[in-house]
């Protein structure tokens, strides 16, 4: 349910996204998939430590990078867009 | 999981997270909000974050783990060139995939930790399956095209931009992936026990089959690969979310899941290729190559007689292909843009969508060079003003000009493409008279009002900037 809805969603946002934004919102999609970091975290903080914490601790270290990387990336980004408003001379 | 928060309470914050990453989305309906939208897709991750922390027993190995990937993720970010936007997004996606995996293969070591029944309910082991094989093709599939888009060719041939294919590889990749989902399958019905041994060989041949399926794509689809594999991430996520009961999870993931898909679908759309060849891989293999040995004449010129005939010009359209970004020619275009207005001449950008490696890529570079976005037009927009334009400036660019695409029989049939033919004047910059990636000869260069300005694209524009008195 949640997820049709979610796709249903996900369908009607990602039409209204300008063709000039498609670079920044495949790194934005990037960084927001890493929400599977929630899933690592729970695998690594299980309490105590075996494989599957580790495995948990890893894939929090691999995800993270986009956590982090792809959001910033994606600010760096959109920063270029919005220069131009001053710099806009027509 | 601790007792910190309700699981209402839980449900609660998961939902506020979700819908701030659909406001990040909806954000870049516009460069004004895209930064505002940015933000809320912060504040949902470190909500998202934040609450999964408080609910786990012990936090400091998965703290460390943040602050390893943090750094790195932030290096990264800070350091990459916009030219590496296409390799960076798809070295990202294959981490997304392998974390899929990983936390798969923590799922069936040890339900309990994710509260999940032991031994695990087929309903959750199903979604496992899917989760890990979807995660691991993303995995493989992305690092193959990261190796290709990096242009890691030399080091490996699998990694090489061409295609590469050899015989019965579809019907190789169809036993493969049946092996995989009979294993798969093993997997949901094994008793107590004997649920590793077809795990572990359904997740090594999603492996391989992520290789093998992005292999036989030849580097110039990279567009379309790179939007697939993106919504392959997302799917990933999302599987990975219905095996932990994880509602944010599952909405997070769909999202990114048809984001791809719909941007697979607009670049599958503006090459002329069928969505279902794509999603089956195995597409690109350029079957005719080039049949351009008939010589024609072309009208060549300098950078010099392109300057008088901007000059003189009232409107310019520029048309940027990944031809200028090879050069890192954006710079001195821009520069020479800005003279040109300055003495009172439109000039715009044209955009084709498969300008550049990724969806949107051209806009990215052009905008790094800061070229304002108001002058930046994407395809459909302008493609009715081309008959009023004086010239129409071709960088880099090939088979998005092509006439061709208009003619039926030719193997562009149907493209869309910017008509820069319609033009009063064409001038075309490139390195020599090959053939674009399709391996088709261009009929727009040799045309009477074509002028064809040879050599790389920044020191022409740079002369052409010289020029312009």
């Amino acid at each position: 349910m949640v997820f049709v809805l979610a796709i249903f969603v996900g369908y009607h946002v990602v039409w209204h996204v300008t063709p000039a934004l498609h670079t920044p919102l495949m790194s934005v999609t990037n960084a927001i998939s890493s929400v599977i970091i929630v899933g690592a975290i729970l695998a690594a903080g299980s309490g105590v430590i075996d494989r599957g914490s580790i495995l948990g601790a890893v894939a929090v270290a691999l995800v993270a990078i986009n956590t982090f990387g792809g959001f910033l990336v994606t600010e760096r980004m959109l920063e270029m867009f919005k220069k131009k408003d001053r710099g806009g001379k027509k | 999981m601790t007792d910190t928060l309700s699981p209402n309470v839980i449900a609660l914050i998961y939902l506020v997270a979700s819908v701030l990453f659909i406001l990040a989305l909806k954000g870049l309906s516009s460069p004004l909000s895209a930064r505002r939208g940015n933000r809320f897709g912060i504040a949902g991750m470190t909500i998202a974050v934040a609450t999964t922390l408080l609910i786990t027993r012990r936090v400091d190995l998965t703290l460390a783990a943040l602050a390893v990937g943090g750094i790195v993720g932030w290096l990264v970010a800070k350091r990459v060139e916009m030219t590496q936007m296409p390799e960076l997004v798809a070295a990202m996606h294959s981490l997304v995939g392998l974390a899929a995996v990983l936390i798969a293969i923590a799922v069936v070591n040890n339900p309990g930790a994710f509260g999940i029944l032991d031994p695990v309910p087929a309903g959750n082991r199903v979604e496992l399956f899917i989760g890990t094989f979807v995660g691991a093709m993303t995995f493989s599939g992305s690092v193959i095209a990261f190796g290709k888009l990096a242009g890691l060719g030399k080091m490996l041939r699998l990694f090489s931009s061409a295609p590469v294919v050899f015989k019965g590889q579809q019907v190789l990749n169809l036993i493969i992936a049946i092996v995989m989902i009979v294993s798969g399958l093993m997997f949901v019905v094994a008793g107590p026990g004997a649920h590793w041994p077809p795990f572990i060989v359904m997740t090594v041949i999603a492996f391989v089959l992520g290789v093998l399926i992005i292999i036989p794509i030849g580097g110039a689809d990279m567009p379309v690969v790179i939007s697939m594999l993106n919504s392959y991430s997302g799917w990933a996520a999302s599987g990975i979310g219905f095996s932990l009961n994880n509602p944010l999870l599952i909405v997070a993931g769909s999202l990114v899941g048809s984001s791809g898909a719909i941007l697979s679908y607009i670049m599958c759309k503006a090459m002329n290729r069928s969505f279902i060849s794509v999603i089956l891989g195995g597409f690109g293999a350029a079957e005719g190559t080039t049949s351009a040995a008939e010589q024609k004449q072309v009208k060549s010129g300098s950078a010099e007689d392109v300057a008088f005939l901007l000059g003189n010009a009232e409107n310019v359209i520029i048309i940027p292909g990944y031809g200028l970004a090879v050069a890192r020619a954006q710079h001195a275009v821009k520069e020479m843009a800005q003279k040109l207005i300055a003495k009172g001449i439109n000039v715009r950008y044209a955009i084709h969508p498969v300008a550049g490696r990724m969806p949107g890529h051209m806009n990215v570079l052009l905008a790094e060079a800061e070229v304002p976005y108001d002058q930046v037009a994407e395809m459909e927009d302008i493609n009715g003003d081309f008959g009023a334009a004086d010239i129409a400036f071709v960088l880099g660019a090939n088979d998005v000009v092509n006439p061709l695409a208009e003619q039926k029989g030719s193997p562009i049939y149907g493209m869309p493409i910017l008509e820069a033919h319609k033009a009063r004047t064409v001038v075309v910059n490139k390195r020599s008279m090959a053939s674009g990636y399709a391996g088709i000869d261009n009929p727009l260069f040799y045309l009477d009002k074509t002028m064809m300005v040879f050599g790389d694209a920044k020191k022409v524009v740079e002369d052409i900037v010289k020029a312009i008195e």
